[in-house]
């Protein structure tokens, strides 16, 4: 049975043929809609490298099939800048050193924007490395990481005080 | 991964009318299809059960209990304002599974249903009674450092893994459940099965039939101002437990009414012995006391493997689980929920 979905892929709404219902979410970006700038670590979970955003929530993409997903909103890495200005939290992990080799970072940064929105962390660096934990970064750059995700969400933060004045 | 047939149903009706012997339901999928990777399972027919109507929902049921929707995520309820009020140390294990992204897909009736982590269960090429009956059972004298200590037979010697089963078995939840023959409600308690001589009876569930809600009972609520969930893990977050506990108290004036245990990871159920609680009621809380209950709760444990370390952390856990519940559930939940260690304890590079 052919199967075929609707996605919002990065603000942009694609109908999409699946010939195959075993295409998780994962194989789908990179593989088929060239868009490999989210990253396949372990596949099964247990990384956090392949982290997007499904309808504005975080979640691994290696364990989505992308036959579940019809009409679903997703973000990926390639969709948080605008144009030439990089998001907040793309920007406070240059600035704070939040990587090394760089493989694990747009899971990284996906799961901050997701962290960031649940609203639940906050700036304590307890509750952002507990939120961040499901981000395995093989060249431990945790330091920088926590401190940009800390960094970004104060700067969000007040942009959005800035945007409600 | 074998192939396999999609459906989407639209009703519970038509899903379990979509079931046969070799279907799958599938929820979040963080178990499911890990699994179908690694080939441990390979159904023909994959039923997702996320656009089934009316089962993402939390509701206040009429006796002033809590309904909760198969459907409804583990992120959602974990911080839902009525489950905190009722139960938070429901929320506390909540949050101490898995990670933020898994909690967002993983859902109420997965996480009930969800299979061991026993590595020879996962592995297609492992002889596994639980997966394959009859097989044998590579577990026994391998590589698995987490076995069980409580219930395990010659068959098997496999845990459920589910931080989340824990408190709901000591608060007396409900399953509720849809079958080819109709609906009806199972208990938690006797929701997941030892192995005995069929380990591949992991649930009371009749084939077919479908998680639609899980109740938690209004009498749970009496239990909130004395409650925690404490897990002890190899790593401080993002890993399955080698022993947790539960443990509600509800106290009057300083002294214990009614307590309610309830340990994770030491059996294929969470473990409950009437026993244990009865020594509670109408004490006063002290670590004598504790040492007393934990003992009579773990009561017959024996190692398998080489878990003979589990059976001393099990008691160590259950006391120290029963001394932070008779100091109080906090306002709000800490940094690092369930854990032994406080914000000071970790390591914090400056
Ligand atoms: C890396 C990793 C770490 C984890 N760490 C933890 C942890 O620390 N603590 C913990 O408790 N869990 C942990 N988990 C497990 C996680 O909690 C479960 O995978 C999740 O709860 C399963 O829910 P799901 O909706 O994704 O289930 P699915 O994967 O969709 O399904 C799981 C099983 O349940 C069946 N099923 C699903 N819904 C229903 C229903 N309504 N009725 C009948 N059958 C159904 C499916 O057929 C399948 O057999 C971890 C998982 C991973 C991958
Ligand atoms: S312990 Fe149970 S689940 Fe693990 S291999 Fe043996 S039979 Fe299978
Ligand atoms: S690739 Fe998805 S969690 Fe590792
Ligand atoms: S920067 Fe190398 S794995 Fe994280």
């Amino acid at each position: 049975m052919p199967l075929s979905i609707r996605l919002t892929l990065n603000g942009t709404p694609r109908d999409i043929a699946l010939d195959d219902p075993r295409v998780t979410l994962l194989d789908l970006l990179r593989e088929r809609l060239a868009l490999p700038g989210t990253k396949k670590g372990c596949d099964r979970g247990q990384c956090g490298a392949c982290t997007v955003l499904v309808n504005g929530r975080r979640v691994n993409s290696c364990l989505a099939l992308a036959a579940t997903l019809d009409g679903a909103e997703v973000t990926t890495i390639e969709g948080l800048a605008q144009q030439d200005d990089l998001h907040p939290v793309q920007a406070a992990f240059i600035e704070n050193d939040g990587f090394q080799c760089g493989y694990c970072t747009p899971g990284q940064i996906m799961s901050a924007v997701g962290l960031i929105l649940e609203g639940e962390a906050g700036d304590d660096p307890e509750r952002i490395r507990e939120g961040m934990s499901g981000n395995l970064c093989r060249c431990a750059a945790y330091h920088g990481i926590t401190r940009a995700v800390q960094e970004a969400t104060r700067r969000m933060d007040n942009q959005r005080q800035g945007d409600a004045a | 991964m074998k192939n396999f047939e999609f459906l989407q149903p639209l009703s519970a009706a038509d899903a379990v009318a979509a079931w046969t012997p070799d279907a799958a339901y599938l929820g979040g999928g963080t178990n499911l299809v890990d699994l179908m990777k690694t080939g441990a399972m390979g159904p023909d027919r994959v039923i997702d059960i996320t656009r089934l109507p009316d089962l993402d929902r939390i509701e206040t049921t009429e006796d002033g209990g809590l309904r909760i929707g198969a459907l409804v995520r583990n992120s959602d309820l974990a911080r839902d304002p009525d489950l905190l009020r009722a139960a938070p140390m429901v929320a506390e294990a909540l949050l101490a599974g898995a990670s933020g992204q898994l909690r967002n897909a993983a859902t109420v009736g997965g996480n009930l249903m969800q299979h061991t982590r026993c590595p020879y269960f996962m592995d297609a090429d492992a002889a596994c009674n639980r997966r394959v009956p009859g097989s044998g059972c590579d577990a026994r004298g391998g590589a698995w450092e987490n076995s069980a200590i409580l219930g395990q037979s010659a068959a098997c010697i496999a845990t459920n893994p589910s931080d989340f089963c824990v408190p709901l078995a000591a608060l007396g939840a409900l399953v509720d459940v849809e079958g080819p023959s109709g609906g009806r409600t199972v208990a938690l308690e006797a929701f997941h099965k030892l192995p005995g001589d069929t380990p591949e009876a992991e649930t009371a569930l009749e084939p077919g039939e479908l998680v639609v809600a899980l109740r938690l009972p209004a009498e749970a609520a009496s239990f909130a101002g004395h409650s925690r969930y404490l897990k002890v893990r190899e790593r401080t977050s993002y890993a399955f437990a080698l022993v947790s506990a539960a443990a509600a108290l509800r106290m009057d004036g300083g002294r214990i009414t009614e307590g309610r245990l309830a340990l994770g990871s030491v059996a294929a159920r969470p473990w409950r012995i009437a026993e244990a609680d009865a020594l509670l009621a109408g004490a006063m809380p002290d670590d004598a006391l504790f040492a007393r209950v934990a003992e009579r709760l773990l009561e017959g444990a024996e190692p398998s493997n080489d878990t003979g370390w589990k059976i001393d952390l099990a008691r160590r856990t259950v006391i120290r689980a029963l001394q932070m519940a008779a100091a109080g559930t906090p306002d709000r939940l800490p940094p690092l929920p369930a854990s032994p260690f406080g914000p000071s304890e970790v390591a914090v590079h400056a």
